[in-house]
């Protein structure tokens, strides 16, 4: 072969791979165009004042299409499904209680994004801002609104890897001080304190007392649910089996996703509440795979979300294990009650 | 790219196999136009791979709503299986004199293939065999490409050829987190855009490897007498020169920490802020791109392995500065250009070396099994440095680790191989 029919076959080619790349970017780039019109049959969202202070409402981050996608949103708690207010301010995940929010949101940088976690004020107005060191997964405010949690997932820094590792902070609203990895705090395991180096945390849930919270230590393939103590910054693990534990108002029992044998890979996750006090565990009337930290509405209902066409909705279930689920909002996920 | 075609247009290609005319009377080029347009191929190739690598991690979690974790366990067992795999690529790769550039595109294709499985791929396990299928991929080239740059340069230029090389491929693996991030800024969810341009130049790689790098059979048994047998594979390491090198290249990769662990020490010893940490394996990348090519030249004229060991040299520096308490904000820079400056003086510089103690009929397989041998020793520092850690702590692990790469490097400069070129 001549080298002007190589070069000849190389420039047919280009322009034949060209004009499917473009075509491929083209085609995603209208998905935005489609996305920033509000779908038909859709919520209704307004424009207007979103507080974490008023009673009876859900808060939480819109996903329905049309302008105020990825917004915190808030609806009357005893109408989810009803007319939507935004407020302007977007997150990847979001909690609140007392007055006091937490909100992940991306940062567009001209190279890549970065991630920070915010700590609002009731009118959703920036207080501090953290640093986050991955993409955000979990997000939780203490009953107090005096700590704020969140977990990021780092890592996939080998050739195609997908070995991830995730880290967990804590902050103070008050003073602003940082615990930037839980793994800095003593572990306590078996009776005996513990060390590795695979130690993962993630899913902080947090008491009343501004002392005591829960959450999943992850350590040679198995995970466990651990109560850690702020002041003594140590964690002794409780209960084997336990992801993305949530407590209830009274602090007597966690919501979480349990990994049942028997599952596909994929989608191993149900959902449980332990009993802390005799160690019962309930399966909870969800058939399907959850994977979220579920939150309590009230002492008697958990809300979670489940993937949906708009990305997510959110659906409750009883927590003693009764009923059966049912969807109570399209289109939304990261929900905060402000009783 | 383009300069890869225009030197290539000038270049007597033929059946005959580029290969030979390495040691065509008539000056030419420093670096042959088959090393231009294999580093292109590694450079469009890279764009295409870690395109994908930059944006996996947010696809699995945002885009299909994956809790990635516990996945690494594949990882020890894949490691096994990639050595493997690099083995046997270089073996076939020798097999039937010279097959080179079929190995290397049966590699670069499979890579290629494994792109738009990424779009119908929904759960973890999928994702999961596509990666494994793609890093297969990636072991079955290495050796028969590293053999194909060695073939088309003289001995004395071979480090320089290696070092334009690695500077392309490093090119790409800096241009590709660009492209897919511009990628997903113009869209929404564009990870199937991502996925499709990568694949798109991924064909484009393999194209410019099939079009414009020379690989025809040449006649077996490169007037050396060896037959690329897996006998005389094996039989490679009774050469002292070979040997000696094998030995110290996987002595070396016993004490070289990965990557993942250097930053993780950055951070956590010199407090690199947490938004900077993504951004560290990035310089890395920019001092290895930078230095691979002066590095190599001067590998040509003051001899390979005293570059080698002195990129080894960096590393120990870089280690010792990790443990000391002094805390500038020059040091992170400092240690980034000391570990990209290692990657430099040791990658392509290593295949130089070895390439001298093997000739030319079993070239590929000379290569994977020093290859081989210190991705294995790499992959076991791995795991005791992890060990280590959790027993002792990190600056425990890493005075080990510098410990041991003084050793090693000590006894590397006792043992060195004779094959070095004086000029």
């Amino acid at each position: 072969m001549t080298v002007r029919s190589r070069i000849l076959i190389l420039v047919s080619a280009v322009a034949v791979l060209v004009a499917v790349g473009v075509a491929s970017v083209l085609h995603a780039s209208a998905r935005a165009e489609r996305r920033d019109h509000v779908q038909a049959g859709g919520p209704k969202v307004t424009s207007g004042t979103v507080t974490l202070t008023g009673h009876g409402r859900m808060v939480f981050r819109n996903m329905a299409w049309g302008p105020h996608r990825d917004e915190l949103t808030r609806v009357p708690e005893s109408d989810p499904a009803g007319a939507r207010t935004a407020s302007g301010v977007k997150c990847l995940r979001f909690y609140a209680a007392s007055g006091t929010g937490v909100c992940l949101q991306a940062v567009h940088g001209p190279v890549s994004d970065t991630y920070r976690a915010l700590i609002l004020d009731a009118r959703l107005h920036t207080r501090d801002r953290y640093d986050v060191p991955g993409i955000p997964s979990r997000a939780r405010v203490s009953p107090t609104g005096h700590f704020a949690a969140w977990t990021a997932f780092v890592g996939g820094d080998s050739y195609a890897g997908t070995n991830f590792s995730t880290r967990t902070a804590i902050a103070d609203t008050r003073t602003g001080e940082l615990i930037p990895s839980l793994e800095a705090f003593r572990i306590v395991k078996d009776g005996h304190p513990y060390r590795a180096t695979d130690v993962n945390f993630w899913g902080v849930t947090f008491a009343a007392d501004d002392r005591t919270f829960y959450a999943t230590l992850a350590t040679e393939g198995r995970t466990y649910l651990v109560r850690g103590d702020l002041r003594t910054r140590t964690v002794t693990a409780v209960h084997a089996n336990v992801e993305c534990p949530s407590l209830s108002p009274d602090g007597t029992r966690v919501a979480y996703k349990k990994r049942v044998k028997g599952l596909s890979k994929d989608a191993p996750w149900h959902l449980y509440v332990l009993d802390l006090r005799t160690m019962r565990e309930t399966a909870l009337a969800e058939p399907r795979s959850v994977d979220d930290q579920a939150v309590w509405k009230d002492a008697r209902t958990i809300v979670y979300a489940l993937p949906g066409d708009y990305g997510a909705d959110l659906y409750q279930v009883p927590a003693d294990g009764s009923g059966r689920a049912r969807r109570i909002s399209t289109a939304a996920v990261s929900p905060a009650y402000l009783p | 790219m383009y300069v890869a075609d225009s030197r290539a247009s000038k270049a007597p290609v033929s059946a005959e196999g580029a290969a030979r005319y390495a040691v065509a009377g008539r000056r030419r080029a420093a670096v042959a136009p088959t090393v231009l347009a294999l580093g292109a191929v590694s450079l469009v190739t890279d764009v295409s791979s870690e395109m994908v690598t930059a944006v996996l991690p947010l696809y699995l979690v945002t885009g299909l709503g994956l809790s990635p974790l516990g996945f690494g366990l594949l990882d020890g067992i894949y490691n096994g299986f990639s050595a493997l795999v690099r083995l046997v690529g270089g073996h076939l790769a020798d097999r039937g004199g010279g097959r080179h550039k079929w190995v290397a595109g049966l590699g670069y294709g499979i890579s290629a293939l494994c792109k738009p499985l990424l779009l119908v791929a929904q759960t973890l396990t999928p994702i999961g065999l596509i990666l494994a299928a793609d890093r297969t991929g990636k072991g079955l080239r290495t050796a028969p490409r590293d053999a194909l740059i060695s073939l088309a340069s003289t001995p004395e230029n071979r480090g320089r050829a290696f070092g334009v090389h690695r500077a392309m491929d490093t090119a790409g693996a800096l241009l590709g987190p660009l492209v897919a991030f511009l990628i997903l800024r113009a869209t929404v969810d564009g990870y199937d855009a991502v996925f499709t341009v990568s694949f798109c130049v991924a064909v484009l790689g393999v194209l410019v490897l099939v079009l414009f790098v020379p690989g025809g059979r040449q006649e077996a048994g490169g007037g050396d007498g060896a037959r690329p047998t897996l006998r005389a594979a094996v039989g490679l390491l009774r050469g002292r020169d070979l040997r000696r090198i094998a030995v110290c290249a996987l002595l070396l990769g016993l004490a070289t920490v990965s990557d993942s662990f250097v930053y993780l020490l950055l951070q956590r010893r010199l407090g690199v802020p947490d938004r900077w940490f993504a951004l560290l394996p990035l310089g890395t990348a920019a001092a290895f791109l930078l230095l691979a090519m002066p590095l190599g030249r001067l590998a040509d004229r003051v001899g390979r392995w005293a570059v080698f060991l002195a990129g080894h040299g960096a590393l120990l520096v870089a280690y010792a500065l990790l443990l000391t308490s002094w805390h500038g904000t020059a040091l992170p820079y400092v240690v980034l250009a000391l570990h990209g400056g290692f990657y430099a003086a040791t990658d392509g510089v290593l295949m130089a070396a070895a390439s001298e103690g093997v000739p030319e009929a079993l070239r590929s397989s000379g290569l994977a099994v020093v290859q081989t041998g210190q991705a294995l020793a790499r992959f076991a520092c791995s795991l005791l440095f992890g060990t280590a850690w959790t027993l002792w702590g990190d600056r425990a692990a890493l005075a080990g680790a510098a410990g041991a790469l003084l050793v090693c490097a000590v006894f590397s400069v006792v043992v060195r191989p004779k094959g070095a070129v004086a000029v």
